[in-house]
């Protein structure tokens, strides 16, 4: 297959997923729906009590602090679009009928994690106008805070390929919703996002240093100028190179997951 | 099993368009297909007639390339199955048991996508998908949402896309499952335009009288067998000539027509309720006229009387010892198998 049909074949692919968002607008609310609402409350709720240290007023200092860490969960957890997509796809016979046509196979799942990158942006926009509602800003250049969306939509976009891979081998969509829910939640929680990482057990803050959400987060964080002046430097290794370290876990995640999802792909048509 | 020689358009020395060899198919222990052939000619019908899990769409999904046979070979339009099944893709449509449209797209998006995705191109993709819509009378709706659709539309959108690139090999798996007889009226008409154009066609149905209508050849699959295959005349045949039935109109004289009925002809059918007997009439015709003249010379008066070919349903009865209706799949074949 020419390599010019691999690009068109996932283009058009990747549009049917797009118009879809268009259609099912209520899709995009529910995904920034909820993580405005973690704004809203950690903001508001817990803010006051979290001491992220600086000398900024503390609950200001805790806005900017956040808006990375919710950034973060966000983008992961609309990666599991990706997984619960595929599965609809194949319970309703979608992909057989992509199956049947004489496209590049590849593109089923690289259009789909596709479209994910571009959902996953316009959350962003949305949640990044909320975030300047309760006062986060960006103290950096404009060219810093693109590096710090490029790499959470990278680090998203490499999750959506494993999300392929559980898409295609569940049974239904309701199992990637439940079963990633499971997954992601404690990864997203046992890091830097919400709260500082020295406030946790040590075993549990040694975990949260090596974890990739915390180095996204703290990379994001970084770029965005959001550490409070004052803040104690990071040790662990991962914390201090967080851009290298996120996109060492990116390109990994990458290298395995998408021929690992495109053999499922292919073997699942032996269902 | 022979193999049935005759087909309407079929002529000698031609390569089947499709043709399969002992095709099996397991999944664990459960052998959902069981060394299947088929043998289909240029421009004819095949029917895989059969109940519910008796492995049709699995034969129809291995032939379409979505699943690989355990053991056995394919080739459709002279191309292997397994060794090339992208080529394969490219001489075939496919129609699933359930609509495979894309709910939130449009009928003409759907379409569109399609013959993108042949490679078409974007300006013979749009004129395409315009005029399949045209052609399935979904003009209208063509730029509506096909959550919006009516079951049977979906069916046919689901159809025209299976038409997009003009495959000359269509395989169409239940293609009538849950449509309102007008529905399933419509699609019959598309579907012998089709043919009439020349379109080889694999069909599966679980309707004999949908079998009966499309077919030229039918075989009959039963627990991933094939039990039986011959035009749908020659299956009628297997199951015995034609019968003749009458109803008289006296009940008091039932008694007079059971033994008059028992000279004209063998194994009667009574129906005493009804009114009704029937028996062999191994003289057709012939058998007719004896009847007239003997029911005439002992008085007896008739409300109705006829030969009566034996339909698909009787010849399904005969060959599995159940009718259509009763059959029940094992729910691990039909979940593995006909997903």
């Amino acid at each position: 297959m020419k390599v010019p049909y691999v690009l068109a074949d996932a283009a058009v692919v990747a549009k049917r997923n797009i118009i879809k968002i268009k259609r099912v607008p209520d899709l995009l609310v529910f995904t920034t729906l909820s993580p405005i609402m973690f704004v809203l409350l950690f903001a508001y709720v817990f803010g006051g009590a979290i001491d992220v240290g600086g000398s900024d007023e503390t609950s200001q200092a805790y806005r900017e602090f956040l808006i990375a860490g919710i950034f973060a969960q966000t983008v992961i957890f609309g990666s599991t679009i990706t997984g619960a997509g595929l599965a609809e796809d194949v319970k309703k016979g979608v992909i057989d009928r992509f199956r049947s046509l004489p496209m590049a196979p590849s593109a089923v799942l690289s259009g789909r994690t596709f479209s994910d990158v571009v959902n996953n942006i316009l959350v962003l926009i949305v949640m990044s106008l909320t975030g300047l509602l309760v006062g986060w800003r960006i103290n950096t250049s404009f060219w810093e805070a693109a590096a710090g969306f490029g790499l959470l939509l990278v680090f998203a976009y490499s999750i959506s390929w494993i999300m392929a891979w559980i898409g295609m081998l569940v049974p239904s969509p309701e199992v990637v919703n439940n079963a990633s829910f499971i997954v992601i939640f404690p990864l997203t929680f046992v890091a830097n996002t919400f709260v500082p990482l020295e406030t946790l057990p040590t075993a549990l803050q040694t975990f949260a240093e090596w974890n990739p959400v915390s180095s996204v987060t703290q990379a994001a964080r970084e770029l965005f100028g959001n550490i409070p002046p004052g803040t104690p430097a990071p040790t662990a290794w991962p914390l201090l190179h967080p851009e290298v370290y996120t996109l060492i876990w990116s390109v990994a995640i990458l290298a395995i997951f998408i021929p690992v999802a495109n053999a499922q792909y292919r073997r699942s048509t032996s269902r | 099993m022979t193999y049935a020689t005759s087909s309407r358009r079929h002529e000698a020395g031609t390569a089947p368009v499709i043709q399969a060899r002992g095709l099996t198919k397991r999944y664990g222990k459960v052998v959902a297909l069981d060394g299947v052939d088929l043998d289909v000619h240029a421009g004819t019908v095949l029917g895989l007639l059969g109940p519910n899990g008796a492995g049709k769409t699995t034969i129809v999904r291995i032939l379409a390339t979505l699943l690989a046979a355990d053991e056995g070979a394919a080739t459709v339009a002279g191309i292997d199955v397994r060794a090339d099944p992208r080529e394969v893709r490219r001489h075939i449509g496919l129609s699933g048991q359930y609509a495979a449209v894309d709910e939130y797209l449009t009928g003409f998006e759907n379409l569109d996508m399609i013959g993108r995705l042949y490679h078409l191109g974007k300006a013979h993709s749009r004129s395409r998908a315009r005029e399949l819509l045209a052609q399935f009378d979904l003009e209208d709706a063509g730029d509506r949402p096909t959550r919006t659709y009516s079951g049977g539309m979906r069916r046919r959108l689901d159809l025209a896309g299976a038409l997009v690139a003009h495959p000359p090999v269509l395989f169409l798996d239940e293609p009538t499952t849950g449509l309102d007889p007008r529905g399933r009226i419509q699609m019959w008409d598309v579907i012998r335009s089709l043919v009439a154009e020349g379109t080889t066609l694999l069909l599966t149905t679980q309707y004999l009288e949908e079998a009966d209508v499309l077919a030229d050849e039918i075989v009959v699959i039963d627990h991933g067998k094939a039990i039986a295959r011959g035009t749908a005349d020659q299956l009628k045949l297997q199951v015995g000539g034609e019968r003749l039935e009458v109803t008289i109109r006296d009940r008091e004289r039932l008694a007079d027509a059971e033994e008059l009925m028992s000279r004209l002809g063998t194994s009667p059918q009574n129906d005493l309720e009804r009114r009704t007997f029937a028996v062999s009439a191994d003289l057709g015709v012939a058998t007719l006229t004896a009847a007239l003249h003997a029911f005439e010379g002992a008085g007896i008066e008739l409300d109705d009387v006829g030969l009566r070919r034996p339909t698909l349903d009787d010849a399904f009865l005969t060959l599995t010892g159940r009718t259509t209706e009763e059959t029940v799949a094992p729910e691990d074949v039909k979940g593995g198998a006909e997903r």
